[in-house]
């Protein structure tokens, strides 16, 4: 907090303006917004690269410099403050000649078979030689012939198409506080990589995906698993279901070109069935399941003494990096799975036995926001139907790939309603996937569960939006329950250090990898921005409005599932199916594999 | 101090006591007097006889002709008139030389404080501590007209005035002793051979902004300067010259050492600040500077280790003394490494605004083996080079930019008629693709690509084209680059294209190289 009167730490007074001149044109600017700020005022469109509007500045691309009056170097637009009386130019010969050879240089060691890349059409680097008219490159183009890391199933690296702009760096430090991607080596050798060389599946790598958001370029994408669905649906033997992630729902239609934000959960049911899926069901079923069980086994923790505060488990991202950076605290995190595998649990157990199908011809297909999925649905202890209980995840990329090569046109579909028996759900499942949703949604029916009485306001303000770290308490019974929410690694971070050193005095917490929850995630559609994860959360909070239940524990099938099949809450059937258990592992996994005789570094 | 001289000063020390002098004759290790090519050295004191190339087989005739006879061993003293005496008040020798950075190198014992404070050691200090404002501490140095010698040439006074004002709990002082520029040596001899004048410098600085923490960052490679820098850090702390309210004064300072691993680019200000934190080092987009946002964040002045030992002097004698040498808009003087084709390497100081010629004829003793001047490199490699028609430029940190050049550092690579200037230039490229940190794109392909082309054109295998190429490309490598290595990295080829383009010519059309050097 700044005491009112006193200046910044920066030295610059809140309110001071400059007057600054940009190609001939003046406007005023807080001193200290960069030029690259001033000029979008005036409607200058300065080019970027290694600018990421969420991210710290690099500076090191130098596609964005312009000149500045006075000046004999030329200064980068992204990072250098206005200051009054300033006058910049941004579009000089010499200007244009800089920004030219630059680009020139990053494409003469950039792939050029675009056609080929994941990131056709909707690339940065593409972008930027298409606005530049980058007819000729005058250096030799030559690859660097770096090795490609296929080593996880969530996160493919191909450092070839990499052009050093340091933005995952940023993202993987400074946002997700895992820091698994580094420069090393330097000059034109310089690799963005794991340390030593190594594979992700070899250092703490939470295989978030976030990575994948700041790669302007084909770098970094997900594990492609497309084919695998293409060929469960076209065989006949396989009895193929997909579920839909609650923040599918709200990012889909971007991969079919309409604007973040919209509702398109009915068409999505629609597309999926027209692409050939025997089944379309809901993960907000089990979302609800997760709020059930949760719900339950806080409520236990708090009767019985258990370890508190407990810390939601739905975000594999976090998981895998508590797994590795906070192994002590795993006792707070609760044994529920996450809705996806809790759903791919009962898919070929208690749908199986309902629909009268042998499991092993169900072939379960997960559509999820997230790349760390892909991973989830690896682990070995994941098979407790007997089966693997999700057979392939796919990215809402993924998704928008095949919807694309399908033909199928969003404006055409008409609206469909998921399948049962696990296909009704509330709109408290659908919030989940919104940073603050499942506490919220928690809070909703572990208050009435508990006092036995209706809440009487449902929707918590204090746990939802884009704030880092957010509080609430709550009043349940005679009981003020105290809950945290953290999205971003980062923020989780502050909270996790904090409960390590006995000073987290929450009872509950909810963590989500990714900055704004799953709305945010890995595996959503590109760009996804911080403006972007604001817009999709706000939508699911309107589905969630739109809904005819809103709370878990109201939700029809729940309690059908468990008149049926699983007893009660926590019971044994539960414990089989819906709970798990987690692994600590090292903060540098490679090095225990290079005592055990695994190859030296490279 | 090199090999040689530890036979050398082991034998005299030997020899002094076997003929039973060891109780008037005290046998002394200095730091390098500076001449390279003709150690090791022996100067005998009162009267200042410098004996050259001495080897162990010398020394007993030294000692038994000079000291035991005083006769001088005339095959020992050189052939130039003033190369026999080094005097302890005027340490100049082969002409034009003024000492001022180099004062006691050579002269004293560096590794004892009390020689130091004897030829007026930490009186600078003393006097801003006991009769000076910080203010007016900055506002002398202002006046002196004082730039920074590690090539950027920023007034030192103005960047202490940034710190200064700067308000925060915590400031720092770093010396730059990242000595990385190839050709240079200037800062490692003076802090071998007067580290207590680094440590009074950075005190004073300390003083000037209000810093109580200094750092020295060092090459790695620099062992004998670490060992000395730590020895006078103990000394100067035990007789409270360094650590808490100094003299009484109620200043407090002290000074740690860095160790660089031994990057290039380290020795770029920021860069250098990223590594003592611990991070890889590279450079930071700037603004914010150093002055305001430096070290952990906190106001940070940075200097160079010669910009340092200019401090004390200045204090000492006031601005108006310093500004006595050299030019009016450079004032002072400058150490130079004289290397390459030139009769005698090392180490001068002299005013700034000497000419080339008077640099390489007057002190340098020309050209051997009766070559021809070709080219000398100013500022390292990341310098210009300049042709025979500008050896009359006075050289300073002002003129020689006007010729595409820089004074840098103050290294002075010289070559005779014999070499290739693409080989050189290749040579050159070679070593900036090899230190570029990678961060920037300009630097990071740039000098790459820099390097590929010079190399085929050197192999006669240069286009059409590639003369504009490279030249293009240097220019927005200048323009355009993050920090000082990719700005300065084309220099060397811009200037070669500017005075030598016949050259790169030849091996393009005529598939020739005029000195046969590229075997095309």
């Amino acid at each position: 907090m700044i005491p009112p009167g006193s200046s910044r730490r920066d030295g610059r007074s809140d309110t001071q303006m400059a007057m600054v001149t940009i190609d001939g044109r003046r406007v005023e600017a807080d001193a200290g917004t960069t030029i690259l700020e001033a000029a979008k005022k005036l409607g200058i469109d300065i080019p970027t690269l290694c600018h990421h509007p969420d991210l710290a500045v690099q500076a090191v691309c130098r596609i964005c410099v312009v000149e500045i009056e006075g000046q004999k170097l030329l200064q980068p637009a992204c990072a250098y403050p206005v200051q009054d009386g300033m006058v910049v130019y941004t579009n000089t010969p010499r200007v244009r000649q800089a920004r030219k050879v630059n680009l020139e240089l990053l494409l003469a060691r950039h792939p050029q078979d675009c056609l080929q890349c994941v990131r056709n059409r909707n690339c940065e680097l593409q972008a930027l030689a298409e606005r530049f008219g980058m007819r000729e490159i005058r250096f030799e183009h030559k690859l660097r012939g770096l090795p490609e890391d296929h080593s996880t199933p969530a996160i493919v690296r191909e450092p070839d198409k990499c052009i050093l702009c340091r933005r995952c760096v940023s993202m993987c430090h400074d946002v997700q506080a895992a820091g698994v991607l580094y420069p090393s080596r330097r000059g034109a050798d310089t690799v963005i990589t794991p340390v030593f060389g190594r594979g992700l599946d070899e250092v703490a790598c939470a295989l978030c995906g976030q990575c994948i958001h700041a790669c302007p370029v084909g770098a970094i994408s997900e594990r492609d698993d497309t084919a695998r669905v293409w060929e469960a649906i076209a065989d006949p033997n396989k009895h193929v279901v997909v579920q839909t992630a609650p923040a599918t729902r709200v990012s889909i239609g971007e991969e079919m070109g309409l604007p973040p934000g919209q509702i398109i959960t009915g068409k999505l049911v629609a597309a999926l069935r027209r692409l050939g899926f025997d089944k379309v069901m809901d993960t907000d079923f089990t979302a609800d399941l997760t709020i059930i069980e949760e719900g339950n086994e806080f409520l236990k923790r708090l009767k019985e003494g258990g370890v508190l505060p407990m810390i939601t488990s739905c975000s594999p991202g976090w998981i895998k990096f508590g797994e590795h950076f906070y192994p002590d605290l795993l006792k707070h995190v609760s044994t529920c799975k996450s809705p996806q595998q809790m759903f791919g649990a009962l898919v070929k157990t208690y749908y199986a036995r309902k629909a009268g199908i042998d499991p092993k011809n169900i072939f379960s297909v997960s559509l999820m926001p997230c790349t760390a999925k892909k991973y989830e649905a690896d682990r070995p202890e994941m098979c407790d139907s007997g089966y693997k209980d999700v057979d392939v995840v796919l990215t809402s990329r993924e998704l928008g790939r095949m919807l694309r090569e399908a033909g199928i046109r969003f404006e055409d579909l008409p609206e469909e309603e998921h399948d049962e028996p696990m296909g009704i759900s509330t709109g408290a499942g659908a919030i989940f996937g919104a940073t603050g949703g499942v506490m919220e949604a928690a809070l909703r029916t572990v208050y009435e569960v508990a006092t036995g009485a209706e809440l009487p306001a449902i929707e918590f303000e204090e746990v939802r939006g884009l704030e880092g770290i957010k509080e609430a308490t709550v009043r349940v019974g005679d009981l003020d329950v105290r809950v945290a929410v953290a999205h971003g690694l980062g923020n989780a971070k502050k909270i996790l250090d904090l409960l390590r050193e006995g000073k987290a005095d929450y009872h509950f917490i909810e963590i989500m990898c990714c900055p704004g929850g799953c709305v945010g995630g890995g595996g959503q559609p590109i760009p996804t921005t911080m403006e972007i994860r604001g817009i999709r959360g706000r939508a699911l909070y309107e589905a969630d409005r739109r809904l005819p239940y809103r709370k878990s524990h109201l939700n029809p099938a729940i309690k059908q599932i468990y008149a049926e099949f699983l007893g009660e809450p926590l019971g044994e059937v539960s414990h089989r199916l819906l709970h798990t258990h987690y692994t600590p592992r090292e903060k540098y996994p490679w090095m225990s594999r290079a005592a055990c005789g695994g190859e030296a570094a490279g | 101090m090199l090999e040689g001289c530890k036979g050398v000063r082991e034998a005299l020390i030997a020899e002094v006591k076997r003929q039973g002098l060891d109780k008037e004759v005290k046998v002394v290790e200095t730091g390098c007097l500076g001449p390279c090519d003709l150690g090791p050295v022996i100067v005998i004191y009162p009267e200042g006889t410098l004996y050259q190339k001495v080897q162990v087989s010398d020394v007993p005739e030294i000692v038994e002709q000079h000291l035991l006879k005083g006769r001088v061993v005339r095959r020992l003293v050189g052939e130039a008139p003033q190369a026999g005496v080094v005097t302890y008040e005027e340490p100049t020798y082969l002409g034009v030389q003024e000492r001022i950075v180099l004062r006691n190198c050579g002269v004293i014992d560096p590794e004892s404080i009390e020689e130091y404070i004897a030829r007026d050691g930490y009186r600078a200090l003393a006097r801003c501590l006991t009769e000076m404002k910080p203010a007016d501490v900055i506002e002398a140095v202002r006046k002196s007209g004082l730039v920074g010698r590690g090539g950027a040439a920023f007034p030192t006074g103005l960047k202490w005035s940034f710190t200064a004002k700067a308000e925060a709990d915590q400031k720092y002082i770093l010396c730059n002793a990242d000595e990385g520029e190839p050709g240079t040596f200037k800062d490692r001899l003076i802090l071998e051979g007067d580290p207590h004048s680094i440590l009074e410098g950075m005190a004073i600085a300390g003083y000037a902004v209000g810093a109580d923490k200094g750092f020295i960052y060092v090459r790695g490679e620099y062992v004998l300067s670490i060992e000395r820098l730590t020895k006078a850090i103990e000394q100067a702390r035990a007789l409270g010259l360094l650590g808490s309210d100094i003299l009484g004064s109620g200043f407090s300072f002290d000074v740690e050492i860095r160790k660089g691993a031994g990057a290039y680019v380290c020795g770029e200000e920021t860069a250098l600040i990223e590594s003592i934190e611990g991070k890889r080092g590279e450079p930071r987009v700037k603004p914010p500077y150093p002055g305001t946002e430096g070290l952990f964040g906190k106001p940070t002045v940075v200097n160079n280790v010669e910009t340092i030992a200019n401090i004390p002097p200045i204090l000492l004698n006031g601005p108006d003394w310093f500004r006595k040498f050299g030019t009016e808009r450079c004032p002072g003087t400058k150490v130079f490494t004289l290397t390459g084709d030139i009769n005698n390497k090392g180490l001068i100081e002299v005013p700034m605004g000497i000419t080339l010629r008077r640099v390489i004829y007057d002190i340098g003793g020309g050209i051997p083996g009766g070559k021809g001047f070709k080219m000398a490199q100013t500022g390292g490699t990341s310098g210009g080079c300049l042709p025979r028609e500008l050896l009359d430029v006075p050289m300073d940190y002002f003129t020689l930019p006007e010729h595409g050049s820089a004074l840098g550092s103050g290294a002075l690579l010289i070559m005779d008629d014999s070499h290739c200037i693409v080989d050189i230039a290749e040579c050159f490229m070679r070593f900036f693709e090899h230190e570029s940190c990678g961060k920037c794109t300009p630097c990071r392909e740039g000098t790459a690509r820099l390097r590929e082309i010079v190399a085929r054109i050197a192999r006669g295998e240069g286009r059409p084209g590639d003369l504009e190429l490279l030249d293009e490309l240097g220019s927005v490598m200048q323009a355009s680059s993050l920090c000082g290595l990719g700005q300065a990295a084309p220099v060397p080829i811009k200037t070669m294209l500017r005075y030598f383009r016949d050259e790169f010519e030849s091996h393009i059309n005529e598939k020739r190289c005029p000195t046969g050097t590229c075997g095309i």
